[in-house]
């Protein structure tokens, strides 16, 4: 392993951290209200497609909006289902990846080619020229993002109120907070990280979309959250971890004495995953209403 | 009017006020089905296609004759095992997705019984024991997991789940892999085929396992110490454990068992699908892929109780039957991924409790019809009186 290896490698993890970090600052702004959405990953998938469409008919940035507007949308469906309507979280959560799978797949049979569909490098947002190769800005926002969403949660009015929703729901509402008003404008804004996330990878980093997109990275990103305690710092240092481990991934795999059969190397992030996460366990503290509805009485 | 007149009226205007508010849970998986529906013509209305042919093509391909129907129970057999893996562990209060890996592990297990020779009968209960183990096996690392460092068991499962998919492809790719046809496993060999059930289709006593293991798991939820334990762990965990329930046990046994239920399904793909009886590697495991994630929507819809899962399961099972023929008919055909669409928009209306509430208009109707049915009750008796 040279020089330009390493550069490449923190080259592809910057790029593959994008998402995970963007779909867990979202998240952990929306389980900081009380809202957990799995249906994460169908985000992810839809956004990703729609981001590529838009892209292809109105450019980069259209793409990238499209791509969160509709990330919004679903949110806004679920947050709604599990705040206004008393829904069941999980419930929610695995029929949007249901419905994502089935979507996308159907979509990208009526544009052709089934299974897998290119954005045309025009259409892709162009990646700022560095003397050490090629990113994407968006690298840019998921590093600021983490550190602006740590202080709005911490320092701000609407934060605390934010963190009541989650807290302590009763004593929010007795204290005129709408607590199912900031739990939908919290999952709205999760969802449309989740669609900006997704747009990333259709439209500013693989320019590609297919069935499998996704592959995890969803709830990769839970596990983000998880290990970070709702800290949106930590959790982008495990997004970073958890890029560095799918570059890893992708590196040995194009390695021309393969060391290791293939479908070993392709388990590497869901072990890591794992891994991470069992031995982060056990020191953080979850907001005590998370996934419950809450009822007036 | 005597006392007992009045009794049956007042059960009869009850279970009518349940029917109409929403409360019967069989009308609202019903409506759920209706609305998953509705939602995938809309979307195919939108995309060109016409949804009347194209639910007509499925309806005929699901239900239409003996092969129809042969073809949907052959697909609904799985899907009323790894439903019942995702059901089991919610019935303990927890979300086991961890179905679509064990299934894989449980299939590849049970091509293994073909490098041995036993007198048919025992072969095939070798595989099924083979898979449960293997299946059983696969969903015991995110219990204890959740168990000793508290790891939410959708994370860990997930990861089981790409995990599992990948051991499966290269097990079936270099390690199984038939010599002759580098595509596929080998096969399983004549002595542990399940024969099939209705001759030029490809519905196979594998059914059965299904149902009975079903069956099994109805009478040990309902009737058993067993059952009544996992259900109290679920509402109310301390109280049960100050009831003397050991939760960790119970939490450990719904795993197991759906474990052991996701690993059946594997075997009975495996042992009882014509024409080669083999896992096919190339292709990513097309006849395995996503029968887990379906098996959640029909858990859902089943209510989580195993007799509803094998009707939910029926239904499900000609989806994918009648998609299959949907993706052929017509000049314009709708492709079988719509099914999964309508599969996602019903389980999103299954998460709202109480479905009707939603709609206050159709409750409100509801009450207006029963106000209406309770006048002409009260008309009929006094006339009778009079």
């Amino acid at each position: 392993m040279n020089f330009s290896d390493i550069i490449s490698l923190l080259r592809i993890s910057l790029h593959a951290m994008v998402p995970l970090a963007l779909t867990a600052i979202g998240e952990i702004v929306g389980e900081t209200a009380g809202l957990f959405n799995i249906g994460l990953e169908g985000i992810l998938l839809i956004s990703a497609f729609a981001g590529a469409l838009g892209a292809e008919a109105a450019g980069p940035y259209v793409g990238l909006l499209i791509g969160m507007g509709v990330g919004g949308a679903i949110s806004l469906l679920f947050a709604v289902i599990n705040t206004y309507w008393k829904g069941t979280q999980m419930v929610t959560g695995i029929g949007i990846n249901l419905f994502a799978m089935g979507f996308v797949a159907f979509g990208l049979i009526q544009l052709g080619a089934p299974g897998f569909h290119i954005v045309p490098r025009a259409d892709q947002l162009a990646k700022i020229r560095t003397p050490i190769g090629l990113y994407s800005p968006i690298i840019l926002l998921a590093l600021i993002l983490p550190f602006v969403i740590h202080w709005f949660i911490r320092r701000t009015r609407a934060g605390l109120m934010l963190k009541a929703a989650g807290e302590m729901p009763e004593a929010a509402d007795v204290a005129g907070i709408n607590i199912n008003r900031i739990r939908v404008l919290a999952a709205v804004f999760g969802g449309m990280m989740a669609g900006l996330a997704g747009a990333h990878m259709s439209v500013a980093w693989l320019g590609l979309v297919t069935k499998g997109l996704a592959a995890g990275r969803g709830f990769i990103a839970l596990a983000c959250v998880v290990f970070s305690g709702l800290n949106p710092l930590l959790a982008l240092l495990a997004a970073f971890i958890f890029g560095f481990f799918q570059a890893l991934a992708e590196w040995v795999k194009t390695l021309p004495s393969k060391p290791i059969p293939g479908e070993f190397v392709s388990m590497l992030p869901y072990i890591v995953t794992l891994l991470v996460v069992s031995g982060a366990i056990g020191r953080v503290r979850f907001p005590k209403f998370l996934g419950t509805p809450y009822k007036r009485e | 009017m005597s006392t007992k007149e009045g009794l049956q009226q007042s059960r009869l205007l009850r279970g009518v006020h349940r029917t109409l508010t929403g409360l019967h849970p069989a009308l609202e998986s019903l409506i759920a089905a209706l609305v998953g529906l509705s939602v995938g013509a809309i979307l195919m209305y939108v995309w060109g296609f016409n949804p009347w042919k194209a639910y007509s093509a499925l309806i005929q391909g699901a239900y239409g004759g003996s092969y129809e129907w042969a073809s949907s129970l052959t697909r609904a057999g799985p899907l009323i095992l790894t439903a019942l893996t995702f059901s089991i562990c919610v019935r303990a209060g927890m979300f086991n997705i961890g179905a679509e890996g064990q299934m894989y592990m449980g299939a590849i297990a049970s091509v293994c019984i073909a490098y041995f020779t036993l007198p048919p009968g025992l072969h095939h209960i070798v595989g099924l024991i083979f898979a449960a183990t293997v299946g059983a096996a696969w969903s015991l690392v995110p219990a204890a997991l959740k168990l000793m460092r508290g790891v939410s068991e959708v994370i860990s499962t997930i990861m089981f789940n790409w995990i599992a998919r990948w051991l499966a492809l290269y097990l079936a790719i270099y390690v199984l892999v038939d010599p002759i046809r580098a595509e596929k496993t080998v096969s399983i060999p004549l002595t542990a085929r399940f024969p099939l059930l209705v001759p030029r289709t490809d519905l196979s006593y594998g059914i059965f396992v299904s149902i009975a293991f079903a069956l099994v798991i109805d009478f040990l939820l309902s009737h058993t110490a067993t059952g009544y334990e996992l259900r109290a762990a679920r509402l109310h965990p301390s109280a049960a454990r100050y009831g003397g329930i050991r939760n960790k046990r119970t939490m450990f046994l719904s795993f197991i068992l759906g474990g052991i239920a996701a690993g059946l399904a594997g075997a009975t793909i495996v042992m009882g699908l014509p024409p080669t009886y083999a896992v096919y590697g190339g292709g990513g495991l097309p006849q395995l892929l996503n029968m887990g994630f379906d098996g959640m929507a029909v858990a859902m819809v089943g209510r989580n109780h195993p007799i509803g899962i094998i009707v939910a399961a029926v239904f499900f099972g000609g989806l994918n039957a009648g998609g299959r023929v949907m993706q052929f008919y017509g000049s314009n055909p709708v492709p079988l991924e719509m099914v999964r669409v309508v599969m996602g928009a019903i389980v999103i209306v299954m998460s709202i409790p109480e479905l009707i509430r939603v709609f206050p208009m159709i409750t409100r109707a509801g009450q207006n019809l029963l106000q209406t049915i309770k006048r002409g009750i009260r008309g009929g008796t006094e006339e009778e009186s009079a």
